[in-house]
C-alpha cells in the first residue's frame, strides 16, 4: 500500500524521531511511504486561536496536496480532529462547495497513526519489542474527537516485554490546549502538575501518547523537575524492536 | 476571602483572576474534592442507563425544538398561564425585570421575601435592587444562606458554596446565628439552618423563585430541588413571583420524562433529586393565589440570532460541565467573573453581556471536550468556544492597537510561513539559529522572551533537533523518496 | 410594550434560519420490562437507598397496619387530607382533617404541630424510587405533605410503574394539577458535597404498600 505521511508542522520541526519511527514501522510492514514535500500545516493552531480567516487557505492547501493519496497517515490526533471536525465547517462558512467536496472525498482516507494500524491495516501486533515500564496518557482529541478508545492500548499490550501501568485519571487533560499553554500559563501549569504527579506515581520509565503536543508539555515539566521519566510518542515504541 | 466581582463589566480577565485564585490552596482542595465526588456519583448513575445516549439526543432535540419556534411556545405558555389564573410580565432587560418585581411586591404590600436560589435573579442583580428599595430578602437554599451570611458570591451553578469547607461554615453559622456551641458536623450545620429558616417560611408572605422549565403546552412551571426550601417558597406564601429566561420554555409536559432523567443525574449524580414541583397557575385552597411570572430577555434574543452559538441557550443548568472541566477544577468559579462560570459560563457570558466585557473567557479552556461529553443536551461547547474566539479576533482586526499585538503579529507571520514550503523550511532553519543563545548546556531552553516566556514559567523546552523530519527524508535514497 | 419588543426580537432572530427538519424524539426507553413483583422490589430497594421505610399490607389489614406503624413510631397525633377513607383511621391515633377548600384549611403553625401526615398518592416510579402526588382529596394540599416532619404514604402496588415515561403517560390526563415528585427525604450536599438528609420538608418517610402482588408479610 502507498501511505502518504502528513507529519504535521510541529512533528516535522520538533519531533522528527516520531516521523522516522512511523516510516520505519510502515516500511517494515511492507508498505511504501510517500512524503509530499509541499506540506506544512493543517491550520489547527490558527483555527483554534480564532484566526479562522488564516486557517482557510491552509486547509485548502492541505486538501489539494493530499487529494490523490491512497491513504493518509497522521501521527497527531489533534490534527486529524481538525480535519474531520473543522474542515467541513470551514468549507460551509466560506460557501466553498469545491472544498466541501474535497473534504468529503478525502476524509475516509485520513487516519490517525494508531487508527491506521488497527482499523485500516487490521493489526494489533506490529512485532515491537520494548522492555520498559510504560504508562499511557489519553490525549483529549484522540479520546473525545476521534474516539480512539482502547486502540492505542491494544497495540501497546502486544509489545513484547513491555510493562504497561495504568495512569490514574489518564483521560484528564494535561493542560496543553495549544495556545492555552501560554495564554493561561498558570492554569495550564497547574493542570500539568496534577498530570505529572499521577505520572510519577506510576513509577513508569516512559510516558506515551498519540500526540507529541501533550508529550512536549509533559516532558517540559518533567525536565524542569529533573525527573528521569521519558515522554515518547507511541510510534517510537511500536517501531522499536528491530534490534533485539 | 477576597471580594470578588461577578460582573463581567468589572471583572478581571480570566488569566489574571485565575492566577490569583490558584494561590488559594484551600479553595483548590475544596473544588477538586467536591467535583471529584459529584463526578463519581454522576458516572455511577449514568452507567445504569443503557439509553443514556438516546436520552441526551432526545434532550438536545427537545431544547432545539423549543428554540426553533421560541416565539410560538412563549405565546402558548403565556396564554395557558393566564388562563390558569396567573399574571405574565415581559422584561426586555435586567432593569425592567427589577422594576416589575418591585412593582408586584409593592402592590402586594410585601416588605420582605423568601427566595429560592435562582441563577437568573443573580444575573439581573435582583437582590441588590430590592434591598436598595427597602425589601428584606431571606435566601433559603443552604448554600445561598451560607453566601448571604458571609456576604460572598457563588462559585458554582449547582453548589454555589462549593468553595467553603465545613469549618468555614461552622464559623459563619456560629457567629451569625448566635450558636457558640455549634459543631462542624454537616448534620449539625444543616439542623441549624433548618431551624433558622423554618421561622421565615411560616411568616413571610411573598416569595421569589426562578424556574427550571416553563411548559408551553400546559402553562406550567417546573422547579427541581433537593432541600425542600423550594416547596416551602412555592406553597406557603400568598404571592409568588417566578423569574425565568425566555429560553427556559419546553414544548410539552411529557418532555419532562426525558429531562427529569438527565438533569438530576447530571447535576447531583442522583437518579432523581428529592423534590420536583410542577404546577399550573392558581389552585384555590392550595398555594399562592397571587401568581406572577416574569419572562426575561436580557440578551437571550441576541444569542438566539447567531446560528452557530444559539445552542448555548439549550442549557438546562445542570453544571455537569463545571464538574468535569479540568480548568474549573483548578480555579473554581470566581475566576470567570460572572454568575455563569465554567464551560457554559465561558460561552454564555460573552454572548449575554456583550463580547467586549468577556474577551478572555472563550480562551479559558484547553478545548479538551470533556464538557461536551457530559452535556445532557449536547451543547458542543468547544465548537462555540472556538467560534467565539474568532469573533474576538475579528473584532480586533483593523484596530491600531492590534498592529502591535504580539500574538497577532506571530499568527500573521506563521500563516505566511505555512503557505509556502520554502518559507517553512527557511523558518525552521532560522529558528535553529536564533534559539542557540537560549539553549543551555543540557540542550534545553529554560527561559524564553515575550509570549514564549509564558511557556518557560513552569516548563523547559527542548532545543530544536539538529535535523528536521523533512531534511532527514530528503537525505534518504531516491528509491525511498529522498533526493540522494 | 415590552411583550412586543421581546417577541419581535425573537422572531427576527429566528427568521432566515435554515431549520433542519425535526428529528424524531425517541430511541430512549419508554416501557418497563420488569414483572409486577420485580417492579415492587425495585421500588422498595430504591426507597431503602434513601432511608425511607417500606411496609407491606393486605387491603383488609390496612387500618391495623397503619395504626401499628404509627404507634411503634410514637406518631400519635396525625393530620390527614379530608378525603382520606375513614377506614384507614384507627381510634388509637388522634386524627385531624385538613380541608382543601379555600380559606378552610388548618393554619400552618397548627399543621406543623402534628407528629406526621397520612396520605395516599397518585403514582410511583420504581426506577427512581419516586412517589407522585397530585394533591387530590386523598393527597391533600401541598402544604400538608410539606410541613410535618413525618409522612406516611399509602400506596397501592398497581400505582407503581417502572419508568418515568410510563409515569408521564399516566399523568397526561391530569397534567395541569399541582404535581409533586418525592424521591426520598430532602437532602443537601452543599457542605463539602457530603449528603445530609433532612433540611426542609418531612425528614422521615414511610410507605405502606398494599395490593395483590406480594402476600401479607408480618409487620416488623
Amino acid at each position: 500500500m502507498r501511505i502518504s505521511l502528513f507529519i504535521t508542522c510541529y512533528n516535522d520541526t520538533l519531533f522528527p524521531a516520531t516521523g522516522k519511527a512511523v516510516v520505519s514501522l510502515l516500511e517494515r510492514l511492507g508498505h511504501t511511504v510517500e512524503f509530499p514535500l509541499e506540506q506544512t500545516c493543517c491550520g489547527q493552531m490558527h483555527f483554534n486561536t480564532g484566526y479562522r480567516r488564516e486557517a482557510y487557505p491552509l486547509a485548502k492547501r492541505f486538501l489539494s496536496i493530499f487529494q490523490d493519496a491512497e491513504v493518509v497517515c497522521i501521527p497527531s490526533s489533534s490534527c486529524v480532529a481538525m480535519i474531520r471536525d473543522c474542515y467541513p465547517a470551514l468549507a460551509c462558512e466560506n460557501n466553498d462547495e469545491k472544498m466541501a467536496q474535497e473534504v468529503d472525498s478525502l476524509l475516509p482516507r485520513i487516519f490517525e497513526f494508531t487508527e491506521l494500524l488497527t482499523d485500516h491495516l487490521k493489526l494489533e501486533d506490529v512485532g515491537a519489542y520494548f522492555p520498559h515500564r510504560v504508562t499511557y496518557h489519553a490525549s483529549c482529541h484522540g479520546l473525545r474527537s476521534l474516539h480512539l478508545g482502547d486502540k492505542p492500548l491494544r497495540l501497546l499490550k502486544n509489545v513484547r516485554e513491555i510493562s504497561l501501568i495504568e495512569l490514574q485519571d489518564a483521560d484528564r487533560c494535561c493542560g496543553f490546549g495549544g495556545t492555552f499553554a501560554v495564554k493561561n500559563a498558570e492554569v495550564s501549569a497547574a493542570m500539568l502538575d496534577d498530570k505529572v504527579r499521577a505520572l510519577l506515581d506510576t513509577r513508569a520509565e516512559v510516558c506515551t501518547a498519540c500526540d507529541n503536543s501533550c508529550l512536549m508539555h509533559i516532558q517540559g515539566m518533567l525536565h524542569r523537575q529533573h525527573a528521569t521519566v521519558r515522554a515518547m510518542h507511541i510510534a517510537e515504541i511500536l517501531a522499536a524492536g528491530t534490534d533485539r | 476571602m477576597t471580594l470578588v466581582t461577578l460582573d463581567p463589566r468589572k471583572a478581571k480577565p480570566f488569566p489574571k483572576a485565575a492566577a490569583e485564585l490558584l494561590r488559594d490552596t484551600q479553595l483548590r482542595k475544596n473544588v477538586a474534592h467536591a467535583t471529584d465526588v459529584i463526578q463519581r456519583k454522576r458516572a455511577a448513575v449514568v452507567a445504569e442507563k443503557e439509553d443514556w445516549q438516546a436520552l441526551r439526543s432526545a434532550g438536545a432535540e427537545i431544547r432545539k425544538e423549543a428554540l426553533r419556534h421560541l416565539d410560538t411556545y412563549l405565546e402558548q405558555f403565556e396564554q395557558q398561564f393566564i388562563q390558569a389564573g396567573g399574571h405574565v410580565h415581559w422584561a426586555e432587560d435586567a432593569v425592567e425585570a427589577q422594576r416589575i418585581v418591585l412593582g408586584i411586591l409593592r402592590e402586594a404590600q410585601a416588605t420582605e421575601i423568601i427566595k429560592i436560589k435562582s441563577m437568573t435573579t443573580a444575573e439581573i442583580e435582583l437582590n441588590q435592587s430590592l434591598e436598595s428599595n427597602g425589601i428584606r430578602i431571606y435566601e433559603t437554599d443552604l448554600a445561598e444562606l451560607i453566601l448571604q451570611l458571609g456576604a460572598e458570591q457563588p462559585s458554582h451553578i449547582i453548589a454555589p458554596a462549593l468553595h467553603k469547607n465545613r469549618q468555614q461554615v461552622r464559623e459563619l453559622f456560629s457567629r451569625e446565628m448566635h450558636l457558640p456551641d455549634l459543631t462542624d458536623e454537616p448534620a449539625a450545620l444543616t439542623e441549624a439552618a433548618r431551624l433558622y429558616l423554618r421561622e421565615k417560611f411560616l411568616k413571610v408572605k411573598a416569595a421569589v423563585c426562578g424556574a427550571n422549565f416553563l411548559i408551553a403546552e400546559t402553562g406550567s412551571i417546573c422547579i427541581v430541588e433537593s432541600e425542600g426550601n423550594g416547596r416551602m417558597c412555592l406553597t406557603l406564601p400568598d404571592t409568588l413571583i417566578a423569574i425565568a429566561g425566555i429560553e427556559k420554555v419546553i414544548p410539552h409536559f411529557s418532555d419532562l420524562e426525558v429531562l427529569l432523567q438527565t438533569l438530576p443525574r447530571s447535576a447531583t449524580g442522583e437518579r432523581m433529586n428529592p423534590y420536583n414541583s410542577v404546577w399550573t397557575g392558581v389552585t384555590p385552597g392550595d398555594g399562592p393565589q397571587n401568581l406572577h411570572v416574569v419572562l426575561l430577555d436580557n440578551g437571550r434574543s441576541h444569542v438566539l440570532a447567531d446560528e452557530i452559538s444559539r445552542q448555548t441557550l439549550q442549557c438546562i443548568r445542570c453544571a455537569a460541565c463545571l464538574n468535569t472541566c479540568p480548568v474549573f477544577r483548578q480555579t473554581g468559579g470566581h475566576a470567570y467573573g460572572s454568575v455563569y462560570s465554567g464551560p457554559i459560563g465561558a460561552i454564555l457570558t460573552p454572548q449575554l453581556y456583550r463580547l467586549e466585557h468577556a474577551l478572555s473567557l472563550p480562551y479559558a479552556s484547553s478545548l479538551c471536550g470533556a464538557c461536551y461529553e457530559v452535556c445532557p443536551v449536547k451543547i458542543n461547547i468547544p465548537e462555540v468556544l472556538v467560534y467565539l474566539r474568532s469573533r474576538v479576533v475579528d473584532r480586533n482586526r483593523g484596530k491600531l492597537a492590534s498592529v502591535f499585538n504580539q500574538e497577532r503579529i506571530g499568527m500573521k507571520m506563521m500563516a505566511r510561513i505555512f503557505l509556502s514550503p520554502q518559507r517553512f523550511e527557511a523558518a525552521q532553519r532560522m529558528a535553529r539559529v536564533l534559539e542557540k543563545p537560549l539553549v543551555g548546556k543540557d540542550g534545553w531552553i529554560h527561559w524564553l522572551p515575550g509570549l514564549g516566556g509564558q511557556w518557560t514559567v513552569a516548563r523547559d523546552l527542548e532545543a530544536f533537533p539538529a535535523q528536521t523530519f523533512r531534511e532527514w527524508w530528503q537525505s534518504r535514497p531516491k528509491a525511498k523518496g529522498g533526493r540522494q | 410594550m415590552s411583550r412586543e419588543v421581546v417577541l419581535n426580537r425573537v422572531r427576527s432572530a429566528l427568521s432566515g434560519s435554515n431549520h433542519e427538519p425535526i428529528a424524531p424524539i425517541s430511541g430512549y426507553r419508554l416501557t418497563g420490562i420488569l414483572t409486577d413483583e420485580q417492579r415492587v422490589q425495585l421500588f422498595e430497594s430504591r426507597l431503602d437507598d434513601y432511608g425511607a421505610r417500606v411496609f407491606h399490607s393486605s387491603r383488609q389489614n390496612l387500618r391495623e397496619n397503619i395504626a401499628t406503624t404509627l404507634l411503634e413510631g410514637k406518631k400519635l397525633r396525625m393530620v390527614h387530607p379530608a378525603g382520606v377513607p375513614e377506614s384507614w383511621l384507627d381510634d388509637r391515633i388522634f386524627w385531624a382533617a385538613d380541608s382543601q377548600s379555600a380559606g378552610d384549611g388548618l393554619p400552618y403553625t397548627q399543621i406543623e404541630g402534628f407528629d406526621g401526615v397520612l396520605t395516599g398518592a397518585t403514582a410511583a416510579v420504581a426506577e427512581s424510587g419516586s412517589i407522585v402526588l397530585q394533591h387530590s382529596l386523598t393527597e391533600g394540599r401541598r402544604a400538608l405533605t410539606l410541613l410535618p416532619d413525618y409522612h406516611l404514604c399509602i400506596l397501592y402496588e398497581h400505582q407503581i410503574v417502572e419508568t418515568l415515561p410510563e409515569c408521564f403517560g399516566r399523568l397526561k390526563g391530569s397534567a395541569t394539577r399541582p404535581t409533586t415528585f418525592i424521591s426520598g427525604p430532602s437532602a443537601t450536599a452543599d457542605i463539602e458535597m457530603t449528603r445530609i438528609k433532612g433540611v426542609h420538608g418531612p425528614r422521615f418517610l414511610d410507605v405502606l404498600l398494599f395490593g395483590s402482588v406480594v402476600p401479607l408479610t408480618s409487620m416488623p
